[in-house]
């Protein structure tokens, strides 16, 4: 049971870390219009942003799991 | 090449393919071999929320916001990650209320209230028709473009057709025969359609192929990847603004609230609540769903962007609907495969969404508006009705087939119009009005009924006010002042700016207007009003749905045999018994014999309440589960089941073990007690008796003394007989007294032993020469015959010596005056040696021969004889000889004399002497 609180701790942290990234300013500091190897640099953020907290998930869940 | 023909037969088989699926999950699910029981199909059934909206409309909304079309998917992704918390509390609720839509759940969270649920039903078929609507356009345009191949014509350009040429009334006719077939081809108590599930996991994966498809052939095929895409779209006008924030792709503002409205979307969109929380199988899928279901969507959205700028750069401006892009590239491209496989992609997010949708509305509009309302029509007489399964599968037919044609009406009258183009968030904004009443009342015990229904109404008119009318006005259905001016011309009453607010873009306007309200009214009401004891009990049971564990049936789905359930619950009670109960429950029911009993949920509770009753409530889940066709729980439950019986186990047992060893010590208790209490008699008994015969020779010597004390002239030889008697009853007071204390040390085995091995022959010498001046002056001749050889016993000398010294007193005592005789004779046993003190005295009256070896018993007549002994010598020469292991007995008759004998066992002599004398050894 203890595990399950902790996993839904860790959960929410996740959650508020996605809030903070994709709100502003986190947003703002992406907003300027560059490039990252050629792919601007908005749409490389906000799909980075989300692969992270995907894999933040997949580390919360399938760790605690065990 | 045209491709008419392929298109239908594709089409048709692909339905066929879905059916096939829905028919062999429904039968594997009969076999209770489900298929659907894996968190993968889990997540990717939730992968519904993905609609032709997202299959066509995000690469729509790209081309002209960029990537505004994100904060529709973030927000889910967000929101996924409290699915944990939120999404898994909403199913533990449902599943042990037995919840089967959304009007469902807000209906009894406030006390099962009719009007509430009737009003959420309403709510959500008011919100969802639109949506329905673009779902039925975006399949039979995508069909009139891919029908016209290789030409890329947009259709309905200022051509109007009749209904009977038109495909999306064929899209909306075939689509509800097929969710008819999917949804209700039986009533089924869980309201589960695990075919369906199926289906919508592989329509899932189709949809995700083909865009997939798509994206990697645009991306990869006509360009050389996402930065060659990028680099070419940067020679288009304004794209800059779609790649950043501020324009036409949204302020800050409305992508948060973009994000904050598609995560109540995702929670509380009808068909999501019906995939992710009635369709569930195990609460536990939804922690993989947690990061498969944003990978979906993340998969699925990642080629927008590239698609969206192949299409700008390849079709000039204007030519093509942005919409199409998807289909139309591949077409332009001449790829007809790959447009097939878009077309079917879109298809099945279509499809996907109506079938769910639908069947979560028809079970909204059955259960929360037209049985309600039929029910309470006395006239129907259907609250008598015993089965009213048919009716109920014919409402939610017509309701399918309702709520699909209300799709076609309003998708043929507002055309080409405002009204659809964004009427994917208009449904959102409308869904997000349950949030208040749901959240508030998983997590928050004060919400009330009259707050749930203010603030749903409020929220729902607030939403219509400035959301809907204004897509009508936009449409044209209403004068455009309404929207410019407001209504009769009141600025401040504008529906997209109301009360002059302004800034901010619809969707987002309007969500703070209704959700403010909403959750206003909601909280508002609830402070000030009170709760009914129902709403009450509801409230706590949903907000403490983790803490309220196992309650009854909570964990139950499935079906049962109310035979097996009897038999079960007779295993366990008696037939008897048990039928008599069931009998008993079958008339509660208004039923007239258990046999009329339906094998549902209440029916296993009571079941499983009358075996709680006798094996244990744990128990009884699990004893149940073995005749009830119960869908398989998991691990954890299991585990938790067997933890609390363990510990329900270990408990009783310990409890039945301290009552076991309480009898046991209440039993000692009670024989000690016994014991005390007889002890204590006896002790009164000693003591009444002892100072009975203590007081005689008290008696006798106070009187001689008084005798000698009164008359001083008395002659000598007088007074030498009475000091001779005093003397004589002080020596027997005296003896008497040592022998009470020397009988109570022997009883209280306080007595000191001083045992050695003995030659008992000497002892008897001894005890020949200590009384040889008795005999004398009785002149009674004593004569030993004793054996040559005597083996050694194991006895105390001085206590041994006591018992012949007592024995031949009395001999001498009781022989015969004038010849007195008296034998002693030792008999080597085989195991005992035996000694016989044999007298020739009158003998011992048969009755007697018991009594003078109880205390102060002595033989003859008390009363008239002077007792001539102090009555203990015996019982006191008993005690020892039955310490040493022997016995003591006497055989006499009348006249014959008596011979008192006592064994004192070999053996254990022996065996005591050997250790005697290693001990002697040792002590050496």
């Amino acid at each position: 049971m203890a595990n399950r609180t902790l996993r839904a701790q860790r959960l929410v942290a996740v959650f508020m870390l996605g809030c903070l990234l994709f709100s502003y300013p986190l947003l703002a500091l992406f907003d300027s219009g560059g490039e990252v190897f050629g792919i601007p640099l908005l749409f490389a953020y906000l799909f980075g942003a989300w692969a992270l907290l995907i894999v933040a998930m997949i580390l919360v869940v399938e760790r605690s799991t065990r | 090449m045209p491709l008419g023909g392929l298109i239908l037969l594709t089409s048709c088989a692909y339905l066929g393919i879905l059916f096939a699926i829905a028919y062999w999950g429904d039968k594997r699910a009969d076999a209770g071999r489900s298929i659907i029981a894996n968190p993968y199909i889990y997540a990717l059934s939730l992968a519904v929320y993905a609609t032709s909206w997202t299959f066509y409309g995000s690469v729509g909304r790209a081309a002209v916001s960029g990537v505004g079309f994100l904060p529709i998917y973030l927000g889910p992704t967000l929101m996924a990650a409290l699915f944990w918390l939120v999404l898994r509390k909403m199913i533990r609720i449902s599943k042990a209320n037995r919840i089967t839509s959304i009007a469902d759940f807000i209906a009894a969270r406030y006390g099962k209230s009719a009007l509430l649920g009737g009003l959420v039903t309403l709510i959500a078929v008011v919100g969802v028709i639109p949506y329905i609507a673009l779902q039925l356009k975006a399949v039979s345009s995508s069909f009139l473009i891919l029908w016209q191949y290789p030409t890329i014509r947009m259709p309905n350009q200022g051509e109007v057709l009749g209904p009977l040429q038109d495909t999306a009334l064929y899209v909306a006719l075939l689509l509800a025969i097929f969710t008819i077939l999917f949804g209700t081809r039986h009533l089924d108590a869980t309201e589960r359609h695990e075919g369906m599930v199926a289906a919508i996991a592989f329509e899932s994966l189709v949809k995700l192929l083909a865009f997939l498809a798509v994206g990697l052939y645009v991306t990869f095929g006509l360009y050389h990847g996402f930065a060659d895409v990028f680099e070419q779209a940067a020679r288009l006008p304004d794209v800059d603004q779609l790649l950043t924030l501020g324009g036409p792709a949204g302020t800050y503002g409305s992508w948060v609230s973009l994000i904050f409205l598609s995560m109540l979307s995702i929670l509380f969109l009808p068909r999501q609540f019906q995939i992710s929380v009635v369709e569930n199988v195990n609460e536990n899928h939804v922690a993989k769903a947690i990061w498969l279901f944003p990978l979906y969507l993340l998969a699925i959205n990642i080629f927008v962007l590239p698609i969206t700028f192949a299409g700008l750069m390849h079709f000039p401006a204007g030519t093509v609907d942005a919409d199409t892009f998807v289909l139309t590239l591949p077409m332009a491209l001449r790829q007809e495969w790959l447009a097939l496989l878009v077309f079917i992609g879109g298809l099945s997010a279509a499809t996907g969404m109506v079938i769910v949708e639908t069947i979560a509305l028809s079970t909204m509009i059955c259960n929360d508006l037209a049985m309600p309302l039929l029910l309470r029509w006395k006239a129907l007489g259907l609250a008598q009705r015993t089965d009213l399964s048919g009716l109920l599968l014919g409402i939610r037919r017509g309701a399918i087939l309702l709520l699909m044609l209300l799709g076609y009406v309003y998708y043929r009258a507002a055309g080409e119009a405002y009204a659809l183009v964004s009427i994917g968030l208009v449904s959102f904004a409308a869904v997000a009005q349950f949030a208040p009443a749901m959240l508030g009342g998983m997590y928050w015990k004060q919400g009330t009924r009259a707050g749930a229904l203010s603030g749903l109404s409020l929220g729902f008119l607030l939403w219509l006010y400035t959301l809907l009318l204004p897509a009508f006005a936009k449409s044209g259905w209403l004068p455009l002042s309404f929207i410019e001016q407001g209504p009769l011309a009141i600025a401040w009453l504008k529906p997209l700016a109301l009360f002059g607010l302004a800034g901010l873009d619809e969707i987002g306007h309007s969500l703070f207007w209704s959700l403010l309200a909403n959750l206003g009214a909601y909280v508002g009401v609830s402070l000030f009003g009170r709760q009914s004891s129902r709403e009450h009990a509801q409230a706590l049971l949903f907000v403490d749905a983790f803490k309220v564990a196992g309650r009854g049936s909570s964990l139950w789905r499935g079906s049962a045999s109310v035979t097996e359930v009897i038999a079960l619950v007779g295993r366990f009670l008696g037939p008897a018994r048990a039928s008599e109960a069931f009998a008993g429950y079958a008339a509660q029911r208004g039923l007239a014999s258990s046999a009329e009993l339906v094998p549902d949920a209440d029916l296993v509770h009571f079941a499983e309440q009358q075996l709680a009753g006798a094996i244990g409530a744990a128990s009884a889940r699990v004893m149940l589960a073995s005749v009830v066709q119960e869908e398989p729980l998991g691990m954890d439950e299991v585990l938790g089941i067997l933890d609390e019986a363990s510990q329900v186990i270990a408990y009783s047992r310990r409890l039945e073990q301290q009552s076991h060893e309480l009898e046991t010590a209440t039993g000692e208790l009670r024989a000690a007690n016994a014991r005390l209490q007889e002890l204590d008699r006896l002790k009164d008994d000693f003591i009444s008796t002892v100072t009975h015969e203590l007081r005689t020779p008290l008696t006798s010597i106070r009187a001689f003394s008084e005798i000698l004390n009164d008359n001083p002239e008395l002659d000598p030889a007088q007074r030498a007989r009475f000091v001779a008697i005093i003397v004589k009853e002080s020596e027997r007071l005296t003896r008497m007294i040592n022998q009470v204390l020397d009988l109570a040390k022997l009883e209280s085995g306080r007595a000191e032993w001083h045992t050695t091995a003995l030659d008992l022959k000497e002892v008897i010498e001894d005890a020949q020469a200590t009384t040889s001046q008795l005999l004398q002056e009785q002149g009674v001749e004593l004569r030993l015959e004793l054996p040559a050889q005597i083996p050694p016993v194991l006895a105390d000398r001085d206590r041994l010596l006591q018992v012949l010294l007592n024995l031949i007193s009395n001999a001498v005592k009781f022989c015969d005056r004038e010849a007195g005789r008296i034998g002693i004779a030792v008999q080597v046993l085989p195991e005992a040696l035996r000694v016989d003190v044999r007298d020739n005295g009158a003998g011992i009256d048969p009755a007697d021969q018991q009594t003078i070896f109880e205390k102060f018993r002595q033989a003859g007549d008390n009363l008239t004889e002077k007792p001539q002994g102090t009555g203990l010598g015996l019982p006191i020469s008993r005690q020892i000889i039955e310490h040493f292991g022997g016995r003591l007995w006497v055989q006499s008759a009348r006249g014959q004399g008596a011979t008192f004998s006592f064994t004192l066992p070999l053996g254990q002599a022996n065996a005591a002497a050997t250790d005697a004398g290693r001990e002697t050894e040792y002590g050496v």
